[in-house]
């Protein structure tokens, strides 16, 4: 890994991130716990030849970043959860005309205006299904500052590569934190597929196959493209009274994402650390850090993903079937239930905890004796 | 080795750059494991502001301090709030300008006058936080004087890197008289 040694801030080091995966358009509207990610994008993006623009809120962000992306630009906003809620229209508009863009969520404690300054991981399910729809989204979670660097560049790969949102669920831990971190100069970035320039794109959203990513046309370029948030035909034009069509679509919508879930899991990575136990702890973003700790202590089995979305629950079957599984996260229990879905429910146990501050090792240590007997 | 340490005062004092400061000296100069954590909103506006540095040579996971080795405190509410915290083989270091300690806490305190440093011999109050942080450095040896240089001119506004360098000095110069 080389590059300039830096010691910074979990959402200084995102917007560090963005600019190295390419980003040149930021559009937001400044909130705790995610401010410095706005503040440090208003500065270094008229250094490299970008834009910024301060929306009226996050509704309009969402909405300039979608237009950024289809005028050609790789293009990110970044809020925490009550603005994360007002963008979900456009997650869902995103989502339909297939445009890749990056959203950062910090979580913090809700719902609604809940605990501006603390954190959470109370958006995991949001992350997906916020916006109305079958659709799905590319969602990393980071658990270091330099993971706040490296997830943010592997948003931006996967939001090209598919056609979608990608979200990276941070959280108040590693948003506010510092940390070293590299800012690496290898970073591998990628750029969406473009259709030629100036040639007529008869069919610019393809039906089939069902996990087609088709090219992406770009605004001013010749290609007259129609885009709607309306059910589309292979032309892009309104075709809501053919069920059959939307069916097509959305299948393809989805499967996109889903039938890749193994490739992103396998490229994203994430930490499996097996000890002699029958137990295995879960856990992601900054609460894992806690977990971490703890299963170093109770010589447990540690599982930390760093892709969210999509699941893969074949690949955690094969991780974790036969332990007793402990799953620790900021919030009531939502990535436990996509952990149940996968294992024998029966075997699958929560530490739930909301309330602003990760557990600390000595309280995970305890459920995990509790639950051992 | 692994140490906690806590800054603390007055928002508006600086504490949470010579945590900055201290982590980065640490992270970037000498090659440790630093992480560093702070009070955000109302909390880190009244008398008892923090900024957490662990400092350590393996990694660090669970980022918050629980216990701090070293208490650095430049108000009175942050004295108070945070000295039965200090590990009893611990050490308070305070800015006698500022702070009465209190005999009850057994453990070993250290008084600077970090806030008179700083205007008498520097004619600038705002860096009593150097002056302080250089006493830290000098008394615990967390990280080089070199490494602690370097970072405070990476940190500090432009244009005032010898002032800040120089209240380093003058508080390790305090603390060794």
């Amino acid at each position: 890994m080389s590059g300039r040694v830096e010691f910074l801030q979990g959402n200084e080091a995102c917007a560090e991130g963005a600019i190295a995966a390419g980003c040149r358009f930021f559009a937001g509207y400044p909130i705790t716990p995610s401010t410095e990610i706005a503040e440090r994008m208003s500065e270094r993006l008229p250094e490299v030849g970008g834009v910024y623009v301060q929306m009226e809120d996050e509704i309009g962000s969402l909405a300039a970043v979608i237009g950024a992306s289809w005028a050609g630009v790789k293009a990110m906003t970044a809020t925490s959860g009550p603005g994360f809620s007002l963008m979900q229209e456009h997650m869902s508009f995103a989502a339909m005309t297939e445009t890749p863009c990056v959203v950062v969520n910090v979580q913090r404690g809700g719902p609604s205006t809940g605990q501006p300054t603390k954190a959470s991981q109370s958006d995991v399910m949001q992350a997906r299904w916020g916006g109305h729809g079958d659709y799905e989204v590319v969602a990393l979670a980071p658990s270091t500052v330099q993971e706040m660097y490296d997830l943010t560049v592997e948003c931006f790969n996967w939001a090209e590569r598919l056609r979608v949102p990608a979200v990276l669920l941070a959280d108040e831990v590693v948003g506010h934190m510092r940390e070293r971190v590299i800012l690496r100069e290898d970073v591998e970035t990628v750029d969406r597929e473009l259709p030629e320039e100036g040639e007529e794109v008869r069919e610019p959203f393809p039906l089939e196959p069902d996990d087609l990513v088709p090219p992406m046309p770009v605004f001013g370029r010749g290609h007259r493209v129609h885009v709607t948030g309306l059910t589309h035909d292979e032309r892009g034009y309104p075709a809501t009274d053919d069920p059959e069509v939307h069916r097509r679509l959305v299948r393809r919508l989805c499967n996109k994402v889903r039938k890749r879930a193994r490739r992103i899991h396998e490229s994203v990575g994430y930490d499996l650390i097996e000890r002699e136990s029958d137990l295995a702890l879960v856990a992601y973003g900054g609460c894992a850090r806690t977990v971490l700790e703890a299963a170093e202590e109770l010589n447990a089995t540690v599982f930390r993903p760093r892709v969210i979305h999509p699941f893969d629950p074949d690949l955690v079957r094969r991780l974790l079937d036969g332990y007793e599984v402990l799953v620790v996260e900021m919030n009531l229990g939502q990535y436990v239930e996509m952990i149940e879905r996968a294992l024998d429910a029966e075997c699958v146990h929560a530490l739930e905890y909301p309330g602003g501050y990760p557990p600390t090792p000595e309280r995970v240590i305890e459920e995990a004796e509790r639950l051992q007997g | 080795m692994r140490k906690e340490v806590r800054i603390s005062g007055f928002g508006g004092q600086g504490v949470i750059l010579a945590g900055v400061v201290l982590g980065r000296a640490a992270a970037v100069y000498e090659g440790y494991n630093a992480v560093q954590t702070q009070s955000y909103g109302p909390e880190a506006r009244g008398g008892a502001s923090r900024s957490d540095v662990i400092v350590s040579d393996e990694e660090i996971m669970y980022p918050y301090v629980r216990r701090p080795h070293y208490l650095v405190t430049m108000s009175q509410e942050a004295y108070d709030r945070y000295a039965p915290q200090v590990r009893e083989d611990g050490l308070i270091v305070y800015d006698s300008t500022l702070v009465e300690p209190n005999e009850e806490h057994d453990v070993e305190h250290v008084g600077v006058p970090a806030t008179r440093i700083a205007e008498e011999q520097l004619g600038l109050r705002i860096v009593a936080n150097m002056v302080i942080l250089g006493a830290l450095r000098e008394l615990t040896d967390l990280v080089s004087e070199e490494a602690l240089k370097r970072a405070v001119r990476d940190a500090v506004p432009p244009g005032t890197e010898e002032v800040n360098v120089r209240a380093v000095e003058q508080g390790a110069r305090g603390v060794r008289e």
